[in-house]
C-alpha cells in the first residue's frame, strides 16, 4: 500500500517504536525563542543536562524584544529584560546560534527559520511554540511543543510521539483576483470548525496549493494549529528545492543534489490511503474576515455577522453570543463597513516580502483614513531590509503606516505595548482570541491586502471593489 | 514529578468551547522565566473585574463558594487550544487543578499536562454536561472521582464512564516518570540512528559551532 508523506517522515525519523503507535522520533533541528526557550533552557542547565548537538539549535530573539527604532533589552513588557537576558546567558552558555538584537538574522522564529535554511524539506524539527508548524510549507515535518518537551527534545535530540492520522484536503481551482492563503485556510476553519483538523497531520494538496509560492504555503500551514491540526504538510517541489537552494543552513553545493534527490522521493505516493480527505473549491472564494473570537468565527467580507440564534448545535451558539457581545456587534450587520480605528500587518503568519509587496499595491497612492493608527511590522531584519531596498517601506510610510523593526509586536498583549480598549483592529495575525491583541481589543483576522483596504477605508473592506493605482 | 492515582474532587464546570491557553493564562501574567508564580494569573481576563486588577468578578466560577476548592475542570471541545505556552498547565497545577475532562483538547496543551501531573481526560460532550448538571446540584457533596488506574471517572450518582489515554501518557502520570531520563534509557538506539543518518542524509549534520 502507497505511503504518505507523514508515513513516509515517521519512518525515516523513528529511532525505536514505543508502542501504542508512538514512536521516539528523532528531531533534526531545535529553534527557541526568548519567551518560552528561555524557561526549557534554564531548566535543563538546573537539571545538569547539557544540550546534545548544539550546532542544529538555534534561537532568535522575537517575543518581547520592543518594535521600535532604537530598542535595547530594555523592552515595555513588564519583567521583559530577565527574558532577553536569560536568554542570551542561557544560549551563549550552550553553544547555540542565537539572532539577538542587532543581528540582521533577528526576526519572528517561524520567519527566520525558512529564511535561513534552518527548516528544509524532510526534516523533522520541533519549537516551543505552537506556530511551527508553518515549517510544513516547505516540506518539513514541524511542530509545536511545550517547554518540558523542548527540554527533552534538547537532551536527547528525540521526542516519543503518538502518531497521527493522515488527513488530506485538496483546495482545487485558480485563486479568485485579491484571494490569498491567508483566506484559504480562514475559510477552511471556519468552515469545519477550529478542532476540524484535531487528531490529523494535513496534507495541502490540490491545484491550487501547488500553484502556491512557497511564502504563500507556510501562511497556509501557519493556521494548520488554528485547526486544531497536530500540522500542516505541502509535499516539496520545484518552487521548494528553488526557494531552499543558497540559504544560509540549507544543504551545502557538494550535497545539494544529493539532498534533492531523497527530497522527490518525499511526496505522498499515488495510492496512498489517508483517514480523511477534504476537497474545497477555491474559483468562487471571496476574501475572509473574523468576526468573532476563534478563528473558526468567520465569513467572507460579503457576508454579514451571523445570528447565534439560527445556530443548531448548542456550544456554538452560546460561543456566538458571547463572542458578538465580546466584539461588540450585532447580527445582521454587515462586515464591510464595521468602522476600525487601527490596522496591523505582522506576525509569522503574514510578514514576509510577498506580504509586504501585496499591502504595498493596495496602499501605493493612497492614505489611511484618518483615526487610524496603522503599524507595519516586518517578519525579519532581512525582509525589512530587503522592503527597504525596492522602497516598499517608502509606501507604507507615505500611506500613513507606521513601519517597525521586526519581532512578534502586536500580535499579542503581554502587558507592554498594546491596542486600546474595547479598540477595532483589523489584522494579518492569525489569533483573535479574547484580549490578545490587548485589553478587551477587538481582532479582525484577515490578508495583508485586506488589512491594507480597510486602513484605507477606516472600515472592514473589501479589497476587490479598491483597484491598484497607477 | 508528582504521581496521580485516583482522586475524588470538587469538580468546577467552565462549559465553554475553544477555551485558549491565552485565556488559561494570558501574556501579561507571565512575567518572570520561571515555572512558578503562576497561580495568581490563571484565567486572569476572567476571574478579576477588570485587566491588570486583582478585584475577583464574583460571576466567575472560580471564585464561588466551593468550587475555590475545585480539583477538577470540566470543558467543552478543543480545551488548551491555542498557544503552546506551558504555562496555562503550571498556573492550572499550582492554582490546584489536577484533572481537566472535556470532549477534546488542543494537542500541545494535552502533552503538556501529562508531563505536569494533569490528567487529560476525553470524554463526549453529554456526559461532561450530565456532570456538569449533577455537581451544580451540591459542588461539595457531588464530587466527580478521576481513577486512572482503571481509566474511569466516577459520576456523582454512581455512573462510571471509561476513558482512553495513551499508553506512555498513563504510566508517566502514574508513577510521576522523568520522560527524559526514560528516553535516556535508549541511549545506544539513538546513537545508532545517528550514526546511520549521518551516512544517508549528510546535509542535516551542521559543522559544530566552536
Ligand atoms: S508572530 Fe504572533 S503567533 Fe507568530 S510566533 Fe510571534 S507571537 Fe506567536
Amino acid at each position: 500500500m502507497g505511503r504518505t508523506i507523514l508515513d513516509k517522515l515517521w519512518a525515516e525519523h523513528t529511532v525505536a517504536e514505543l508502542g501504542d503507535a508512538t514512536s521516539l522520533l528523532y528531531i533534526d533541528r531545535i529553534f527557541l525563542h526568548e519567551r518560552t526557550g528561555s524557561v526549557a533552557l534554564k531548566g535543563l542547565e538546573a537539571a545538569g543536562r547539557p544540550v546534545r548537538h548544539p550546532e542544529q539549535v538555534f534561537c532568535t530573539m522575537d517575543h518581547i524584544v520592543d518594535t521600535t527604532a532604537g530598542r535595547t533589552d530594555d523592552t515595555r513588557m513588564p519583567g521583559g529584560r530577565d527574558f532577553i537576558t536569560s536568554t542570551r546567558a542561557s544560549a551563549r552558555a550552550a553553544g547555540i546560534t542565537l539572532f539577538d538584537l542587532g543581528d540582521d538574522r533577528q526576526g519572528i522564529v517561524h520567519v527566520v527559520s525558512p529564511e535561513q535554511g534552518i527548516a528544509l524539506p524532510g526534516v523533522t524539527l520541533v519549537c516551543p511554540d505552537s506556530h511551527t508548524c508553518t515549517l510544513g510549507g516547505l516540506g518539513a515535518l514541524a511542530w509545536g511543543i511545550g517547554s518540558t518537551e523542548g527540554e527533552h527534545a534538547l537532551a536527547t535530540k528525540t521526542l516519543a510521539v503518538r502518531k497521527p492520522k493522515n488527513m488530506r484536503i485538496r483546495f482545487e481551482g485558480a485563486l479568485p483576483p485579491r484571494v490569498y492563503a491567508k483566506d484559504l485556510i480562514l475559510h477552511l476553519i471556519s468552515r469545519f470548525g477550529a478542532s476540524g483538523g484535531a487528531g490529523y497531520a494535513i496534507e495541502f494538496a490540490g491545484s491550487a496549493i501547488r500553484a502556491l509560492p512557497v511564502e504563500a504555503r507556510l501562511t497556509l500551514c501557519n493556521m494548520a494549529v488554528e485547526f486544531g491540526a497536530w500540522t500542516g504538510i505541502v509535499a516539496p517541489d520545484e518552487l521548494t528545492f528553488d526557494y531552499v537552494r543558497g540559504r544560509p543552513f540549507a544543504p551545502r553545493p557538494d550535497q545539494w543534489e544529493q539532498a534533492v534527490a531523497h527530497w522527490r522521493t518525499l511526496p505522498s505516493d499515488p495510492d496512498a490511503v489517508f483517514a480523511r480527505e477534504l476537497e474545497v473549491d477555491c474559483s468562487q472564494l471571496a476574501p475572509q474576515i473574523t468576526w468573532g473570537t476563534s478563528p473558526q468565527q468567520g465569513a467572507g467580507i460579503d457576508a454579514r455577522v451571523p445570528d447565534p440564534a439560527t445556530e443548531t448545535d448548542a456550544n456554538r451558539r452560546q460561543s456566538a453570543e458571547r463572542a458578538l457581545q465580546y466584539m461588540g456587534l450585532r447580527p445582521g450587520v454587515p462586515l464591510a463597513g464595521l468602522p476600525i480605528s487601527a490596522a496591523f500587518i505582522g506576525s509569522c503568519t503574514n510578514s514576509r516580502l510577498s506580504d509586504l509587496r501585496e499591502a504595498a499595491v493596495v496602499l501605493r497612492g493612497r492614505h489611511v483614513a484618518s483615526g487610524v493608527r496603522a503599524i507595519c511590522v516586518p517578519g525579519s531584519s532581512l525582509v525589512k531590509k530587503a522592503a527597504e531596498a525596492e522602497g516598499l517601506d517608502q509606501v507604507f510610510r507615505d500611506a500613513g503606516f507606521e513601519w517597525r523593526e521586526s519581532g512578534c509586536s502586536m500580535c499579542f498583549y503581554a502587558g507592554g505595548e498594546s491596542f486600546g480598549l474595547e479598540e477595532r483592529v483589523v489584522t494579518s495575525t492569525n489569533r483573535n482570541f479574547e484580549n490578545r491583541q490587548g485589553p478587551r481589543t477587538r481582532s479582525h483576522l484577515a490578508s495583508p491586502a485586506t488589512v491594507a483596504a480597510s486602513a484605507i477605508a477606516g472600515a472592514l473592506a473589501d479589497v476587490r471593489e479598491l483597484p491598484p493605482i497607477g | 514529578m508528582e504521581k496521580f492515582t485516583t482522586l475524588t474532587a470538587v469538580a468546577a464546570p467552565l462549559l465553554r468551547i475553544n477555551i485558549d491557553t491565552d485565556a488559561i493564562i494570558p501574556s501579561r501574567e507571565m512575567k518572570r522565566v520561571s515555572k512558578e508564580g503562576l497561580a495568581e494569573g490563571l484565567f486572569a481576563g476572567w476571574r478579576y473585574q477588570a485587566p491588570g486588577s486583582r478585584e475577583e468578578n464574583p460571576d466567575f466560577i472560580l471564585n464561588q463558594g466551593p468550587y475555590r476548592r475545585a480539583r477538577v475542570l470540566l470543558s467543552g471541545i478543543n480545551f488548551g487550544c491555542g498557544s503552546s505556552r506551558e504555562h496555562a498547565v503550571w498556573a492550572l497545577h499550582e492554582w490546584g487543578i489536577r484533572a481537566v475532562i472535556a470532549p477534546g483538547f488542543g494537542a500541545i496543551f494535552q502533552g503538556n499536562c501529562v508531563r505536569n501531573g494533569i490528567v487529560p481526560v476525553l470524554l463526549d460532550n453529554l456526559t461532561v454536561e450530565s456532570l456538569a448538571r449533577q455537581v451544580e446540584s451540591d459542588p461539595e457533596r457531588n464530587q466527580v472521582t478521576v481513577d486512572l488506574v482503571q481509566c474511569l471517572v466516577i459520576a456523582p450518582d454512581g455512573t462510571r464512564h471509561g476513558f482512553q489515554l495513551p499508553t506512555a501518557d498513563r504510566e508517566m502520570l502514574l508513577e510521576g516518570l522523568d520522560s527524559i531520563a526514560v528516553t535516556l534509557k535508549l541511549e545506544a538506539e539513538i546513537l545508532a540512528f545517528r550514526d546511520r543518518d549521518r551516512t544517508q542524509r549528510p546535509w542535516i549534520y551542521l559543522p559544530s559551532t566552536p
